[in-house]
């Protein structure tokens, strides 16, 4: 942490004392138990959310529930109190549907009460279906529903911070259903070609999408040799284990020349048995009944 | 009053590709990216003495205006480049949601737009693209008419934060407007003053529309013609003072009629004082191949045509 500060000293000294402030109050990297127990909390919070809400999409927002945690809890450098840091590490969710797994992390973190959770899908809500940079919640960098634009963003990302000699990363979120669109295989080319290894893209691979298993709406295998015949570093890793997600994002961190993807493996709807894989919970929402039933799975 | 004199034909890109660069060497900010229409577009002088700021993105326009929005959140001012047909139509998507919906400060540039791109034909003559962009929320629309005043929009669209959309074209065309002119996004510029009727014309149109006021006035009609480089948002103060003495209006402008400028004012119009109202411009056709005056002749954008839609409109108007 001494280093940190030394590192960032600048002349003026109201820019240090602003600095040291905001060191301070970043979040701090949580231990692997910590890292458990908060993804409980978080899935419980998803449930209710979504119970209150009435709808939304609950498979894929448990299933990446531990991705979440890892990201906000323990690879990521960013300070809830000051969302706009320009040195933060920049989160990419492409799939908006899973917003309430993404907005559930944020309120844990601080970025806003977490009471707010429960105006979901509400009229005035800053909590849209799909996340809206329009309404002002802090800690959204973009805009997400339609997909497969997230990556171009990264890219974009990556660029402007290579361009500033910045030490940040972007990380981003898609779903394997999502490369499906031919835009994301766009960006991918541009990334390698631009060899930005400050980018670490994860597909969440959960072989489900609405119509049905993945390989047959559309096929996308073999996707580790697609990734590898596009340029990038290809890591695998069982995404609903939180100490295979920290392994491999230290792993991808340390990839240089080039950018990185996970494809982990997460099982829609994980934490809650009686529901897990099961692709009739993409778009779904649990009633009062079903979502008492459901905490408590979660609390196993 | 400006004079309107033609000091030479002159590219509207070109006007754009001179700004270009010179906020190349004002802005450490402002960075471009073009979609393997760098000599086209007119970036090459930007490109050329701004490598570490200038991508190319290949033929990849969906990911241009992806990478476009990254790089604004990452503080640049990002400018795009390619044709409008493909700056618009095909990646709506990424510009509707990573782009105005995100509120990025994104400069959508587009060129050989409207009929006047010419031989190539109706592929890429976008005569749509004023409609798709003006509907989108946060998104301003500028459609410059010459060289000087493309040039002086593109510096005007770094100077606003929010996403742009500068429309501008490819035949050598009159440069009239003052090189030294600062523009105004929002504004209209009175060209000639006049009480029988009030010309609104954009883009290439203005030029025409200049010609068809010294017929009318030969005819003993003496146009107002204005001239509208920003669409939205739409100047509505200067067009109500106008209309108030006029009493009647023709639009011109090289795009459909539905979505274009004509649709905007008529819908002021209709809103706050019904007003007879003509529309020069392109009556749901595509285009064809041709000479850019052979075009505007064929599909009813000439100088003749808004001659004619003034002497139609000021037969209607209420006395």
């Amino acid at each position: 942490m001494l280093l940190f500060f030394t590192f960032r000293i600048k002349i003026n000294f109201y820019n240090f004392v602003t600095l040291i402030y905001l060191e301070m109050n970043y979040i701090k990297k949580h231990t692997i138990d910590e890292l458990a127990d908060l993804a409980i909390s978080i899935r419980k919070d998803v449930v209710r959310a979504l119970k209150v809400a009435g709808s939304g999409h609950l498979g894929g927002s448990l299933g990446l529930a531990d991705v979440f945690t890892v990201l906000y809890f323990n690879r990521m450098r960013h300070n809830p109190d000051n969302p706009a840091w320009p040195d933060r590490d920049r989160l990419i969710l492409s799939i908006g549907h899973v917003a309430p797994v993404f907005y559930t992390a944020l309120a844990h973190a601080g970025y806003f009460p977490i009471d707010e959770l429960q105006t979901l899908r509400k009229l005035g809500s800053r909590l849209q279906g799909h996340p809206g940079r329009d309404h002002h919640l802090p800690g959204i960098e973009l805009s997400a529903g339609s997909l497969g634009q997230g990556l171009s963003v990264a890219v974009g990302m990556a660029l402007a911070a290579k361009m500033d000699n910045a030490d940040w990363k972007v990380y981003t979120i898609h779903g394997d259903g999502e490369l499906q669109e031919g835009s994301i295989w766009e960006a991918a080319m541009s990334a390698a070609h631009h060899k930005l290894d400050s980018l670490i893209a994860l597909v969440d691979s959960n072989k489900v999408q609405i119509d049905g298993r993945v390989s047959d709406v559309m096929e996308i295998e073999p996707l580790a040799e697609k990734w590898r015949s596009f340029g990038w570093a290809v890591f695998e890793c069982d995404g609903n284990s939180i100490g295979g997600l920290v392994e491999t994002y230290q792993k991808a961190e340390k990839i240089s020349g080039k950018p990185s993807v996970i494809i982990a493996h997460t099982l829609m709807g994980k934490g809650v048995k009686s529901i897990e894989g099961d692709y009739r919970w993409h778009g779904r929402a649990p009633n009062a009944k079903e979502s008492e039933d459901f905490i408590r799975e979660i609390e196993g | 009053m400006q004079k309107n004199i033609n000091q030479g034909n002159k590219d509207t890109r070109s006007g754009f590709g001179e700004a270009l660069f010179e906020l190349g060497k004002s802005s450490e900010n402002v960075v471009a990216l073009c979609a393997d229409l760098t000599g086209s577009l007119k970036m090459d002088k930007f490109a050329g003495a701004f490598p570490d700021r200038f991508f190319q993105t290949g033929i990849a326009e969906a990911n241009m205006m992806g990478i476009a929005a990254g790089l604004a959140i990452g503080g640049k001012i990002p400018f795009t480049g390619t044709f409008a047909n493909f700056s618009t139509g095909r990646v709506y998507d990424q510009i509707r949601q990573s782009v105005a919906y995100s509120n990025k400060n994104v400069k959508i540039c587009a060129s050989h737009a409207g009929i006047t791109l010419g031989e190539d034909g109706a592929t890429h003559q976008i005569m749509e693209d004023i409609g798709l962009m003006k509907m989108l929320p946060n998104m301003v629309v500028i459609n410059p008419c010459d060289f000087n005043q493309t040039r002086a929009a593109t510096i005007a669209s770094a100077n606003h934060c929010g996403p742009v959309y500068l429309r501008f074209g490819r035949p050598k065309v009159p440069n009239f407007t003052p090189p030294d002119q600062k523009f105004e996004i929002g504004k209209a510029i009175v060209l000639k003053e006049g009480r029988d009727v009030s010309i609104f014309a954009t883009g290439h149109l203005v030029w025409k529309a200049l010609e068809a006021g010294e017929i009318l006035f030969q005819k003993g009609i003496d146009a107002e013609i204005i001239n509208l480089p920003t669409i939205k948002p739409l100047d509505g103060d200067s067009i109500m003072a106008s209309i108030l003495k006029t009493r009647c209006a023709v639009t011109a402008e090289e795009h459909q009629i539905f979505g274009g400028l004509g649709e905007s004012i008529s819908g002021l119009l209709a809103r706050n004082f019904p007003t007879p109202l003509e529309m020069v411009g392109m009556y749901d056709l595509f285009g064809q191949s041709g000479t850019p005056a052979e075009l505007l002749e064929k599909f009813g954008m000439g100088t003749n045509d808004i001659v004619s839609a003034v002497e139609l409109v000021t037969a209607r108007k209420h006395h």
